[in-house]
């Protein structure tokens, strides 16, 4: 996976687009349920979730396609209700890039700034700036059609630039790409966007999308927001097992709460033993009992007569070859679900035999509760 | 043994192909090969070449006036059927409603009725109607022939058109009208005009209909109809539909041009895993 460019830009905390209790129904299905959430300007934000979460449907909003049954949207402090799609300061990125097939690309480019009646040297040059931001310089008199998926996907991204609006929206953008260069597109747009400061508002189901370019994400369920935190956050400390299962693999662990106190729980598992960890924000007792969970690259098999100070024992039942890491499947006495352990190969845990006994370590900070 | 039984199969099919094509095209060449034949009567040998014939059309009245009339029919024909095709095949490419299909069935179902009942049928609802017959009628029999036509190549040129253009288009700052100007328009005008083109030609060449419903003033083939009683008129009605054949060839020809090119234009260009 690319790593995430270090360009932070510093963003301020003016709010750019505030949506307040949106719900969206379609009869009696409601494809956003009273949805509340605050972007920031400057910030690239994602909505993740899986597809029907209703992450669709509010960008959708935000762009003026479709209109909320109740609830509100205002962009740069101004409200949406009654705004037509052509008068939003908002441009949008399509899933199918829409392209308009007969015109060139800087026609294409080109397009809204016609509205604008600006001076033709003017036009020419925002078009210029626009194409360079993208890197298509020189391909402006190419047919759409005769430009290839990752092109097409820049055009579109010119054309919504040059605007310069103030929240530029990505449906999907690159869930046409092949791998190699959807992981490209993730870092190009990320630098694109640190460059030009615009917010940018990024619908996604593909979770590594999500954490690798984004400021903040929410995590959207069935037309619900289920968390709105950082990528790290999002995938450290996952309010609910939902969340946590939709951003990557998650051993969970169930416990018994002995103390509860304002920030921290301590709590009685059979396999790790007593544990003291923070207490999720939202966190709502269910009588005694409380689920831990942590991701199976958080345990780190120990070697030889390597010791650490938090352990656990057990035996490999199940090993699975990914490359460059191997999943290793091992049983903990006490444990009713077996542990998922990610192991980076380069000490030969692909060599591990099934059967073996062996020691995990592992970090107390990493066992995180969170709601069912 | 499969060798031998291949060169049969290929022989006898390409022979049937040849016999096929034959049939079907040597009547029409015989059409302008006898319209520059000196002879009054079409018969080999050919007595010599001459365009007199041809010379002859423009100092007929009766066939400039037939002539206009099936001008005016066709256009007029053309126009009404496309406009009202483009509505029937927007709506059939663009919404999901219950009925639609069967709706496209009873649109398209003028293509297999037999014409002449067709033709009755229309004669006894205007005349019901207690309209008189004129050019006026014949144009609303040649809408309901020339519809299914217009359908045929207006849902080939709108199918697959990404609504999300237009949605582009009003994000990027553009009104209703706009788009429909800039984006709506360019990427269906080759299927419109394809249309026109191809109803024109039917409503040009169609007689029964006409025949039907004309009153006094004929169009051409009905003209070509009243000619055929006259043996020395025979080699102008040659050159005529020769002509005729000539123009017809050319308009379908352009018009399936423009089909292709508007067919393509609006396959999905998205680029999904391109």
């Amino acid at each position: 996976m690319p790593e995430r460019p270090q360009t932070e830009r510093p963003q301020t905390e003016r709010p750019m687009i505030e949506i307040k209790s949106v719900t969206r129904s379609y009869g009696a299905f409601k494809a956003l349920d009273d949805a509340s959430l605050t972007i920031k300007e400057g910030e690239f934000f994602s909505l993740l979730g899986p597809s029907g979460c209703g992450k669709t449907t509010l960008l959708r909003m935000i762009a003026g396609f479709d209109n909320p049954t109740s609830g509100s949207i205002s962009v740069d402090g101004q409200s949406m209700e009654g705004i037509p799609a052509n008068r939003r300061p908002t441009n949008m990125v399509f899933q199918s890039y829409a392209i308009f097939p007969h015109l060139n690309v800087e026609q294409n480019v080109a397009y809204g700034l016609k509205r604008l009646k600006l001076e033709r040297a003017e036009e020419k040059r925002r078009v210029e700036e626009a194409l360079a931001q993208v890197s298509l310089t020189g391909l402006g008199k190419r047919l759409a059609t005769e430009l290839s998926g990752g092109q097409r996907q820049r055009v579109a991204l010119a054309r919504a630039l040059v605007m310069r609006p103030k929240v530029l929206l990505l449906d999907e953008p690159l869930s046409a790409l092949d791998k190699k260069l959807r992981e490209q597109m993730q870092v190009e747009l990320r630098r694109l966007q640190q460059a030009v400061g615009i917010t940018f508002v990024l619908v996604t189901h593909d979770q590594y999308e999500a954490l690798a370019m984004s400021d903040r994400i929410a995590v959207m369920f069935g037309g619900r927001i289920a968390q709105v935190a950082s990528p790290k956050e999002i995938y450290q400390r996952p309010v609910n097992r939902q969340v946590a299962d939709f951003l990557g693999g998650m051993n969970f662990v169930k416990a018994e709460i002995v103390e509860e106190n304002g920030a921290s729980l301590v709590v009685d598992t059979l396999g790790f033993g007593r544990i003291k960890t923070d207490k999720p924000k939202a966190f709502v007792r269910n009588g005694g009992a409380a689920t831990l969970g942590i991701r199976p690259e958080r345990l780190r098999v120990l070697w030889d007569n390597a010791t650490a100070k938090f352990e656990v024992a057990g035996k490999v039942v199940e090993r699975h070859y990914f490359g460059e890491i191997t999943h290793l499947i091992v049983e903990i006495p006490g444990l009713e679900k077996p542990l998922s352990v990610t192991e980076t190969n380069d000490f030969g845990a692909d060599d591990i035999p099934v059967g073996t006994s062996i020691r995990l370590a592992y970090d107390p900070e990493a066992l995180v509760a969170m709601a069912d | 043994m499969m060798a031998m039984r291949r060169f049969l199969a290929n022989g006898w099919l390409s022979a049937y192909a040849f016999l096929y094509v034959v049939f079907l095209y040597l009547p029409v060449i015989f059409l302008p090969i006898f319209s520059v034949n000196t002879a009054a009567t079409p018969k080999f040998p050919l007595s010599g070449f001459t365009l007199k014939w041809y010379e002859d059309l423009p100092r007929t009245p009766a066939l400039l006036d037939a002539a206009w009339n099936s001008l005016v029919v066709g256009v007029s024909a053309a126009i009404l059927s496309t406009v009202l095709g483009i509505l029937a095949a927007r709506s059939i490419t663009r919404y999901r409603y219950p009925g639609r299909r069967a709706i496209n069935g009873l649109i398209m179902a003028p293509l297999v009725l037999p014409e002449i009942i067709v033709a009755i049928s229309l004669l006894l609802v205007i005349l019901q109607l207690g309209l008189s017959l004129s050019l006026f009628t014949v144009v609303l029999g040649h809408v309901l022939v020339c519809i299914p036509y217009s359908m045929t190549v207006l849902t080939a040129g709108f199918e697959g058109f990404d609504r999300s253009l237009e949605e582009a288009s009003a994000d990027l700052g553009e009104s209703a009208f706009g788009t429909f100007r800039r984006v709506t328009l360019p990427m269906v005008a080759p299927a419109i005009i394809s249309s026109l083109l191809v109803c024109f030609t039917i409503s040009l060449d169609e007689f029964l209909i006409a025949f039907f419903l004309t009153g006094t003033e004929a169009t051409l083939p009905i003209y070509i109809w009243g000619q055929l009683r006259f043996a020395s008129k025979l080699p102008g009605v040659l050159a005529l539909g020769t002509l005729l054949l000539a123009a017809s060839f050319l308009l379908m020809t352009v018009a399936e041009i423009l089909r292709r090119r508007a067919a393509k234009r609006t396959q999905n260009e998205g680029g999904l895993y391109a």
